[in-house]
């Protein structure tokens, strides 16, 4: 009989008390348009081109990008400078597609392509939703402040190969196996 | 035109500020329900979200408002009418204040009951109107569960009858000057406050329009403003319950000086609207057939014993 009452009658009274309490939490609202919630650093919003600490624009058109997204809303086609030296033509992002799913930050091997906290891309006209290159290339590093490719990788030049330089090592032979 | 028992100011008073409390239940329901959520509910339109209630208005009033062609015409209109009238129509013999109320009834408890008996033929008919399996189902349902809650909502009753020696709210009332019979009528209080939430099918017991199983019971297929009845009726049944409540078991009007008496009676009431509101956020619904079990078995048997114990009572102090 006390088991009886303290599964039907207590329960639901406890029950009831609890549910009460809440009107004095603090509700979990976040009022959006009249209050901006805090977006994470690495929240993976809007996508940017970044340049390099030199200001050169980053992307070296490799197509990596293009290949990982899941959605296939980027395009761009590869165009060549007079030194060799890769730049994308054009690079178009669809944003009515994407996904943010942040795949193509992983697959670039230059940090050009980075996600931003940025949300608030809601356009009237689909068409609005297609980003050009202009669109997309910001004048900052974005989120790797001191990274170079070139300085990483090294550069052939004319009458000097990649890793023959002083203070430079030998480029790896990623094909193998040997350490 | 002066403020006394029926006269036509205080019936048009007591008429205007019933419908108001009740359309504005629509967005005090949201605003507590969303607190108790930890959410804020409506608070976009007018100061604190108030005017939520006109936005709701404009758009129930300009919706189309649909007859299926397969509704029995005469019966699908007259259903949402008679919830309306005969919870309204009850309003008449609840004693608001010492000089407020309408009319002062002799039979005052009977003909609570008597009219909240005629509102599951509302329901019953909205539902057998509709031609329709979910409004059918909630229908049955409707009838099953007001006709047996009503039995032992009238016997919990007896108790306080007996104990004040009438049947008229104004006198039960007045009995309860020096001590509210929610003291010697517990077990009656809340065996009236639990049919209460059954009679005016409110969650938990919203068994006969449970959404998640039979979408929206019996008024499925209503639109507009036959809708719009039915949804302010089950907020007039909530007020109606909260102010008998109020009237029989926590002495009406009654309370420290400072404050007149019809307020005394809105605070008390008001308490009551917020508890079963709390009990909306709080409880989850039973099975049709537990709540069955559970009237006939357990309520109805523990409403004979309050009224036999209480009659024992009475009788011995005599």
């Amino acid at each position: 009989m006390l088991k009886l009452i303290q599964d039907t009658l207590i329960s639901q009274v406890v029950t009831l008390w609890t549910v009460f309490r809440h009107l004095f939490v603090k509700t979990d609202t976040v009022e959006y348009p009249d209050e901006q919630p805090y977006m994470f650093p690495r929240w993976r919003g809007r996508i940017i081109l970044s340049r390099d600490p030199d200001g050169e624009e980053r992307c070296v058109a490799c197509n990596l990008c293009a290949v990982a997204c899941p959605v296939d809303c980027i395009a761009l086609q590869k165009a060549e400078k007079d030194d060799g030296r890769w730049y994308p033509e054009f690079f178009r992002i669809n944003f009515s597609r994407c996904i943010m799913c942040g795949f193509c930050e992983e697959a670039c091997p230059t940090h050009a392509i980075q996600l931003t906290p940025d949300f608030e891309m809601a356009e009237y006209k689909r068409q609005d939703m297609v980003w050009e290159k202009q669109d997309l290339l910001i004048d900052g590093t974005g989120k790797y402040h001191d990274y170079n490719f070139y300085r990483v990788a090294g550069m052939s030049i004319k009458d000097k190969d990649k890793g023959e330089a002083l203070n430079e090592a030998k480029p790896i032979d990623v094909r193998s196996l040997m350490p | 035109m002066t403020l006394e028992i029926g006269s036509a100011l205080t019936i048009g008073l007591i008429l205007g500020t019933v419908i108001g409390v009740a359309a504005m239940l629509i967005w005090v329901e949201r605003r507590l329900l969303g607190f108790w959520q930890d959410r804020l509910g409506p608070n976009r339109v007018g100061p604190f979200g108030l005017f939520q209630v006109v936005a709701d208005m404009i758009k129930i009033f300009t919706k189309e408002d649909w007859t299926p062609p397969f509704a029995d015409k005469f019966s699908f209109v007259l259903a949402p009418a008679i919830i309306m009238t005969v919870i309204l129509l009850s309003f008449a013999v609840v004693p608001f204040a010492p000089n407020l109320g309408i009319v002062d009834s002799n039979i005052g408890v009977l003909f609570v009951l008597a009219m909240a008996s005629l509102g599951a033929y509302s329901v019953m008919l909205g539902g057998l109107s509709s031609d329709n399996k979910y409004a059918l189902l909630g229908s049955l349902r409707a009838a099953a569960q007001m006709v047996s809650y009503e039995v032992f909502m009238g016997i919990s009753l007896l108790g306080v009858v007996a104990l004040s020696g009438s049947f008229n709210l104004r006198e039960i009332v007045l009995a309860q000057e020096d001590m509210w019979y929610v003291l010697p009528q517990f077990v009656g209080f809340v065996i009236f406050l639990i049919a209460g939430v059954a009679e005016s099918h409110r969650l938990p017991f919203d068994i006969p329009e449970a959404e998640q199983e039979i979408c929206a019971g019996y008024h499925t297929e209503y639109s507009g403003m036959k809708f719009g009845m039915f949804f302010v009726g089950e907020y007039l049944g909530l007020v109606l319950i909260s102010s008998l409540i109020t009237v029989l078991f926590f002495g009406g009007w009654y309370g420290p000086a400072f404050l007149p008496p019809v307020f005394w009676f809105a605070i008390k009431a008001f308490a009551f609207i917020a508890f079963f509101i709390l009990l909306r956020a709080a409880i989850p619904r039973p099975r049709y057939d537990q709540l069955m079990s559970y009237g006939w078995l357990f309520l109805l048997p523990l409403s004979l014993i309050n009224l036999l114990v209480t009659g024992a009572i009475i009788l011995n102090s005599q």
